[in-house]
């Protein structure tokens, strides 16, 4: 009788898995909405964050020429000279010159504004246009003494065609409005807007004088039959060498997708964050699933069904549904990705055509389909472990995710997603292995203090409290307790979505600087030195506080201890970036530190007393660095023709966010007093009718000086953060969506553990009001741990992230600390007792019946 | 008569905690092929212990037990759910039925999962015989507990099986409905000449099966 009979099986219809998928998920579609909605929300930001980042750079790409409207651009503030001007005309077929500063305008009218002034002269642009109303005006208003003007501008100060602007001294017709000129945003137009007048009447503006910060670039087309093969890198090193900057398209391309990388890797990262809120939300929520299919499992495998064909049945549901939410993913994010060049128009300087990213969507299907699969396998290889005997004993089987190897080499295969998705999302593997390790971490963190949670509260749970808030209290250690997967859970979720918040309001605080009552709002710049006193008279005039009055010397670096740019450049020890030697520097004299200044390193030297002193200056730290030289050291420098050795004196660390005039470079008083120089004036003016009075009394006696309204640029930049703001709320909707799902499907979890004694506790007599009352104690501890873990982690991550990578103290605000954690434990708690609602309200029987 | 189920010095022993204890302590019985036997002892006794060892739904402290000509005790799992698809059939006290497929769909599974044809027909069947032809595309939930065990018993002989475990089978019902299907179970039992193996705690049910085994205490008594 002990012999073993081989039993032969046979093999059931091949489709037969996915009808019986089909079948059983019939009834239980309801229970898969939390599944559904977190892969949608997930998929959703995903693509439509990576259409929109694809669907720029091609835009980027396609309108590079219109970006620079030339193929190349050699610029600076000194004027290109002929022998090196006609080696680019060799190979070039056109030229144009453009000469553009800051200057005010005066209005037909009397309004007067700072503008940015661009004297053309040439065919420029030669891809993309100047876009005037009306067209002609582009071309118009090269010829004879007329100018067209920024739109804003036209409304602003209600001009239009016809009326005139004066420039300096000359008084130009408008014969048009620019709407765009190329590589400019609207915002850009807004901080600087443009007046174009024709080259040939620039200097009789009077506005080009010793001291004026004149730019100069010369714009050219390719002659395409010329041979650029190393003549073109031999003529742009020598123009480089000479401290020209010469821009091609690829550069200006390179540059605009820079400016926008920030933007779009945070936005990235809100996806990612949504996406990985969305696998927490799988997992949570297939677990569920599986925990309600725990005694059909049993059932079917007394029938004999082999555990693979179990998991097999609902992982063809999960990849299906997973699917579905996929499908519905992409859906809204290409809803996303048509809404978000609507909110950007205003500071890309882009025209973006939203287009359908096909391989967004692509990438967004198939990460959705592996996501379900994968986090659902976590929770469905439990199903392994279900015995047929649980159809004859209720109660006991245990759906707790017991770690084997098969579990263990799912739970690999997760992290291998997460850090490989991370790759591909962030282009980086340094940064995709940090987060996922910070990702990994975290959690061992927060299943740590759910753990101590538990622990400590068997501990200290005084036993004079009363017995509602004891059994609610208890639940977070008895067993079968779900407080190590919910705090985890709200921990993580509520980490993520407060690390947004404060990143968010990290990025804004770097730039809210100015504003707040007695800090200066006016800066008035390129004053003659003789021009100063009477400006000191008109301003006193206007009740204006003189705040500083700072004397500007113009220099640059000519030798590094000895060494000048080739040899620096040959020393390999020497270590001093090129852009040193190349830059203009605006440099100060004053024999004291301001407000904004701290002295770190060595000792201020106030003043030269005689000629023939050494001379120590004191340097921005930071700069310090850059160049590599210490105290002691010697920069010798070329003020306007005069050549001045110095030594460094002091690194002085500065607050570059406050409205001051700060420095580089520090020179004592007694030194540069003769040199040739202009000056800034920085004062406050709180009311916009007294500003304009006092800005057209400046103008009017003095053209060549500029005033920079704060205030203008403050309001502008506000807007325009407000605006960025937006796309970063709207995406973190997503993510806060994503979150919530999270939440609702681990409190679901604990229903399937308090369910069965808050029927008992009303069968022994308990009250409704005492069993809402129980529910409401242990959720309001879940919650509020998980909100606390979680804002702790949030608080600290930012903080790492505000002093390494954004160089700034975050100082975290308690007031919406305590708003998050208020936000999270009420919905802890009123998910839970809407959750357990059917628990209270009806028989216990008719529970019973129903739900176990 | 050859035995269609031989149980042999079974000892059954959980572990508890730090705990041993021992459900059941050799026990020996055979049961010949077409008879019906009843399982009967007071509430912990191990009744439903072994039931489940005979079936295959657990394994064996020491001892045997033999289905079919088949060793259990060898069995891996899988090989374990095959034994039950082929040779066996349960009816539960709780009826447990698949609460996401139809009353026809319920009864197909057994067949389907054998890959055998004509699943539906045969179901449709065996549904029309316990009475239920006109309830097949019903959910459990739209049925009455008597209408439930009847899908049960429908399912239960939808494979053929040697051996039908019944736990309990009118333990849920009223005493009308349990006696019609007591009725019907045996009925069926008689047709497709299957043994029948019955767990209960009514001597009445017990007193109408061929062979009785008395548990107490984790041992037999008779």
């Amino acid at each position: 009788m002990d012999k073993k009979i081989t039993i032969s099986q046979e093999k059931y219809s091949s489709s037969w898995p996915l009808k019986m998928a089909w079948r059983e998920s019939r009834k239980s579609r309801g229970k898969l909405l939390l599944f559904i909605a977190s892969i949608s929300l997930g998929i959703a930001a995903l693509v439509g964050i990576t259409s929109f980042r694809e669907n720029l750079l091609e835009e980027i790409d396609e309108q590079s020429k219109s970006l620079l409207g030339a193929d190349f651009s050699v610029s600076d503030n000194q004027i290109l000279p002929d022998s090196l001007f006609n080696k680019f005309v060799a190979i070039s077929s056109s030229q144009s010159r453009e000469t553009f500063f800051s200057s005010m305008v005066l209005f037909h009218g009397g309004g007067t504004r700072l503008t940015q002034v661009r004297a053309l002269e040439g065919d420029y642009p030669y891809y993309g246009e100047i876009e005037t109303v009306p067209v002609s005006a582009a071309q118009e208003f090269r010829d004879g003494r007329h100018a067209i003007v920024d739109e804003k501008l036209t409304i602003q100060y209600n001009v239009g065609v016809g009326d005139s602007v004066k420039v300096g001294d000359v008084s130009f017709e408008i014969v048009g409005k620019v709407r765009k000129i190329p590589g400019q945003s609207s915002v850009g137009s807004t901080v600087a807007p443009v007046v174009y007048i024709p080259a040939q009447f620039l200097d009789a503006t009077g506005l080009v004088m010793k001291g004026s910060r004149i730019n100069r670039t010369a714009y050219f087309q390719f002659d395409s039959s010329a041979d650029t093969t190393g003549v073109w890198t031999d003529i742009k090193e020598q123009a480089e060498g000479l401290g020209f900057d010469v821009d091609t398209i690829e550069d200006k391309k390179d540059e605009t997708g820079r400016a926008f990388k920030d933007l779009s890797a945070f936005l990235e990262l809100i996806a990612f964050t949504a996406l990985l809120l969305g696998c927490l939300g799988v997992a949570s929520s297939i677990y569920v699933y599986v925990k309600s299919k725990v005694q059909a499992v049993s059932v079917l495998r007394c029938l004999g069904m082999k555990a693979s064909q179990a998991i097999n049945i609902y992982l063809l549901q999960v990849a299906f549904f997973g699917l579905i939410g996929s499908v519905i993913g992409c859906i809204i994010g290409v809803a996303i990705h048509l809404y978000l060049p609507e909110v950007t128009k205003s500071f890309i300087p882009i025209d973006i055509t939203p287009k359908i990213y096909w391989p967004a969507i692509y990438v967004g299907v198939l990460m959705g389909v592996v996501i379900s699969v994968l986090f659902g396998l976590l929770s469905l290889v439990g199903l392994r472990k279900i015995s047929p005997l649980s159809a004859i004993r209720a109660g006991f089987e245990s759906t707790k995710i017991q770690w084997d190897k098969l579990v263990a080499f799912i739970g690999l295969l997760v992290v291998g997603f997460i850090f490989f998705a991370l790759w591909w999302q962030l282009k980086d593997p340094l940064y995709a292995l940090i987060y996922t390790g910070v990702l990994i971490g975290s959690i061992f963190l927060l299943f740590g203090i759910g753990k101590g949670l538990s622990w400590g509260m068997k501990r200290v749970l005084p036993t004079s409290l009363s017995f509602v808030w004891r059994q609610g209290m208890s639940n977070l250690y008895r067993p079968n307790n779900q407080t190590v997967v919910l705090v985890t859970t709200l921990g993580l979720s509520t980490a993520l979505l407060a690390m947004l918040y404060f990143m968010q309001d990290l990025l804004v605080q770097r730039v809210s600087m100015a504003g707040e009552n007695e800090r200066p709002n006016t800066v008035l710049f390129d004053i003659q030195s003789n021009q100063r006193d009477e400006l000191h008279e008109i301003t006193r005039d206007y009740s204006l506080p003189i705040m500083q009055d700072v004397p500007i010397v113009t220099m640059r670096l000519l030798e590094v201890n000895g060494k000048n740019k080739n040899e620096a450049w040959n020393d390999s020890t020497a270590r001093v970036p090129g852009w040193a030697f190349n830059r203009e520097y605006r440099v100060t004299y004053r024999d004291s530190l301001i407000s904004s200044e701290t002295l770190v390193k060595g000792a201020l030297l106030g003043k030269v007393q005689n000629a023939t002193d050494s001379i120590f200056i004191s340097l921005s730290e930071g700069y310090a660095e850059n160049l590599n030289v210490d105290i002691g050291d010697e920069l010798m420098f070329n003020v306007q023709g005069a050549v001045l050795k110095t030594y460094v004196g002091s690194f002085r660390e500065i607050d570059w966010r406050r409205v001051q005039t700060n420095f580089l470079v520090l020179f004592p008083e007694g030194v540069l007093e003769k040199a040739p120089q202009f000056h800034v004036l920085i004062t406050r003016i709180d009311r916009s009718e007294l500003s304009a009075m006092y800005q057209q009394a400046v103008v009017q006696q003095f053209p060549n000086i500029s005033i920079i309204d704060l205030e203008l640029i403050l309001k502008t930049l506000e807007d325009v953060l407000g605006k960025v703001a937006f796309v970063i709320q709207f995406m973190a909707l997503f993510s806060i969506g994503t979150g919530l799902v999270v939440m609702i499907s681990a409190i679901i979890l604990s229903r399937f553990q308090r369910m069965q004694e808050n029927v008992l506790l009303r069968t022994i007599g308990a009250t409704k009001n005492q069993l809402w009352k129980i529910i409401a104690a242990e959720y309001f501890f879940l919650g509020g741990l998980g909100a606390i873990a979680g804002l702790a982690l949030a608080t600290f991550f930012t903080g790492l992230l505000g002093t390494f990578v954004f160089e700034f103290t975050f100082v975290p605000d308690l007031l919406q600390i305590v708003v998050i954690f208020f936000v999270v434990t009420f919905s802890s708690v009123t998910i839970g007792l809407l959750n357990s609602r059917n628990i209270i309200r009806h028989s216990p029987l008719e529970v019973l019946r129903n739900e176990l | 008569m050859p035995s269609i189920l031989s149980v042999e010095q079974v000892s059954k022993i959980y572990q508890s905690g730090s705990r041993t204890v021992q459900v059941l302590d050799d026990i020996d019985f055979d049961v010949q092929e077409g008879k019906t036997m009843a399982i009967v002892g007071p509430s912990g006794s191990g009744k439903t212990t072994l039931l489940g060892l005979c079936a295959g739904l657990d394994s064996v402290s020491s001892g045997s037990v033999t289905l079919n000509s088949v060793l259990l005790n060898k069995l891996s799992e899988d090989e374990l759910a095959l034994v039950r698809n082929k040779y066996v059939g349960f009816v539960f006290q709780n009826f447990q039925l698949i609460p996401t497929l139809t009353a026809l769909e319920n009864v197909m599974v057994p067949l389907e999962l054998r890959g055998l044809p004509g699943a539906s027909e045969i179901s449709e069947d065996l549904l029309s015989r316990v009475g239920l032809q006109d309830r097949m595309d019903h959910y459990p939930t739209q049925l009455s507990g008597g209408e439930q065990q009847r899908v049960a018993i429908a399912r239960a002989f939808s494979n053929n099986p040697r051996v039908l475990f019944a736990d309990e089978p009118t333990g849920n019902l009223d005493e009308e409905t349990g006696k019609a299907v007591e009725e019907l179970l045996f009925e069926i039992n008689k047709e497709k000449g299957t043994t029948l193996v019955i767990v209960t705690h009514d001597i009445e049910l017990a007193n109408k099966t061929d062979q009785i085994i008395r548990l107490k205490g984790g041992k037999v008594a008779n």
